[in-house]
């Protein structure tokens, strides 16, 4: 059976390709950083399953102080000009977007596809993975059919998507780190004393202040842990379900549909929700780490008024 | 109740306010937290190493990296830029907004994975917003192009975040279901799915109108750059 196993293989080796490649490059006067943080990555992915809890701890550990250290430096640009690949667009035409499309097909039959595909009564792909196996598989695909296209040097893929990691840098491996942050808020109990707290500090104050509470506190505790997931038991836990619903009587399947996406305004907000916010910052070369966020503030603000005005209106009305 | 576990949100605020190393923001945090709820400082990194290893699944979208930068090597960009200047009536407001309404709608049948930004925002939508900016105005100012690339990311989430709830399979609707059942609730995923639908709409109208106005914000910070 396929699964996050040998999807963590090819991960590991992919970030392997990319340590040795940085180590050996003359213009990276920092290669052994970079070398060095994509390597103990390419462990973490290779043998992170065998290692202990403490040892894998101890590997993060050293990762964020390569970064925090400044030890990590950039490739030098790509040696191709505007002019090359303008001359290259001309030649290959419409046909250059046939990889980039080919990704989300495969993803999308995949995810579909692999749900009823058994090999020997075992399903070929494990069902809770389809997803993930089908994007490596459609990158994969697409990987193919790019070189058999444009004929590059076999080790060009490799060399081109180090730059792009380059760029991206340390902020790549932010929103697996803040998944583990989660983790860590979740054993100290920080969402019990939050939803606590809340619930205490709004005590009997009517349906109104009740919903804004609720909608707010969505999108603010979402600010905090990066995730309206984590939020969103708690904040129902502690405002939701024993106020809006319980004391006053409201629909739960609308206080808990709006509730989510006053969360999701709040995921619009803040630099926790990194894969979101900054890491496309970091891909399109913003100055402003928090580029993406002021460019989704003022929206974020309004929808979650809306939201807002909406829970109101039809929470208690059905 | 042992208030003390909060300290750790005062670190990673003031650790992403000081515009520290956003990694070592979260490694001290992370530290913060554990031990002021009384965990040892080795399970605190035992807790965290275990939770980054079952989260490596999150890292495997850079697996795209090599395939992008081929592409971009061989011009995709380039060849995306081209395509838009060619279109008569494009302009960066109207394309994002169509953008937004094509993201929204997948997003909306389930399709979430047609977007994202290695895949879509970089090596196509944001050089097509770009380029349509620059065929009415010749070269754009640094902070414009800033502002455009940023909005072509922005666009992208807001289309994802208020589509994908319509799904009745999406992992938000069942979270939600899962919790109001450990709750004595039982709900129908379909309903909760069309309570997303009224919010949705007012994401479409709210960001579309921002999107709308784009056009003329460009054109005035145009005008700006010209009289400087």
């Amino acid at each position: 059976m396929i699964g996050l196993d040998q999807l963590y293989v090819v991960g590991g080796l992919f970030f392997a390709a990319m340590a040795g490649l940085s180590g050996f490059d003359a213009s990276n006067p920092k290669r052994l950083g970079n070398a060095a943080f994509w390597g103990l990555l390419a462990v973490c992915f290779l043998f992170g399953s065998h290692l202990s809890d403490l040892i894998n701890g101890l590997l993060v550990l050293a990762l964020a102080l390569l970064a925090g250290f400044g030890c990590l430096g950039r490739a030098a640009p790509s040696a191709t000009t505007v002019e090359d690949r303008r001359a290259s667009a001309e030649r290959f035409g419409a046909r250059l977007f046939l990889p980039a499309l080919l990704i989300p097909v495969v993803t999308l039959a995949g995810s579909f596809l692999f749900k009823s595909i058994t090999l020997g009564g075992q399903p070929l792909v494990d069902p809770k993975q389809t997803t993930l196996v089908s994007l490596v598989l459609g990158i994969l695909l697409a990987l193919v059919l790019a070189m058999a296209m444009l004929r590059p040097k076999l080790l060009t893929p490799l060399q081109e998507g180090r730059r792009l990691l380059d760029t991206v840098a340390s902020a790549a491996l932010l929103p697996q780190m803040l998944a583990a942050l989660g983790a860590v808020f979740l054993a100290a109990g920080v969402g019990q004393i939050v939803g606590h707290l809340a619930g205490a500090w709004i005590g009997d104050s009517g349906p109104l202040v009740s919903v804004m509470a609720y909608t707010f506190g969505m999108a603010l505790f979402t600010v905090i842990m990066g995730n309206a997931f984590a939020a969103f038991p708690v904040m129902t836990a502690g405002i939701g379900l024993p106020l809006i619903v319980g004391r006053y009587g409201g629909d739960p399947a609308i206080m808990a549909a709006i509730g989510m996406l006053s969360g999701f305004c709040g995921t619009l907000m803040t630099p926790m929700a990194a894969n979101f916010n900054l890491v496309p910052a970091a891909l399109l070369d913003l100055k402003d780490r928090y580029g993406v966020i002021r460019a989704q503030f003022p929206t974020a603000l309004m929808i979650l008024g809306a939201n807002t005005v909406l829970m109101y209106v039809l929470v208690f009305r059905l | 109740m042992n208030l003390w576990p909060l300290l750790g949100i005062a670190v990673v605020v003031a650790g992403f306010l000081a515009r520290l190393n956003p990694l070592l923001v979260i490694v001290a945090a992370a530290g913060v937290t554990g031990i002021a709820a009384g965990i040892s400082p080795p399970d605190v990194v035992a807790t965290f190493g275990k939770a980054f290893k079952d989260n490596r699944y999150i890292s495997l979208v850079w697996l795209i990296l090599p395939v992008i930068g081929l592409l971009e090597q061989a011009g995709l960009q380039e060849k995306a830029r081209e395509l838009i200047a060619r279109v008569r009536g494009a302009t960066t407001g109207r394309l994002l907004l169509l953008y937004l309404v094509i993201r929204q709608i997948t997003a909306a049948l389930g399709l979430t994975s047609l977007g994202g930004h290695p895949q879509m925002v970089r090596p196509l939508i944001a050089p097509m917003a770009e380029a349509a900016a620059e065929a009415r105005h010749g070269p754009l100012p640094d902070d414009l192009q800033q502002t455009i690339r940023a909005q072509a990311a922005a666009t992208d989430n807001i289309g994802l975040f208020f589509g994908e709830d319509i799904f009745i399979a999406i992992a938000s609707i069942l979270l939600i279901k899962g919790f109001l059942e450990t709750n004595g609730i039982i709900v129908d995923p379909l309903s909760l799915s069309v309570w997303a639908i009224p919010t949705a709409i007012c994401a479409l109208l709210i960001h579309g109108a921002r999107l709308w106005w784009l056009d003329g914000k460009i054109e005035r910070s145009i005008e700006e750059a010209k009289a400087r």
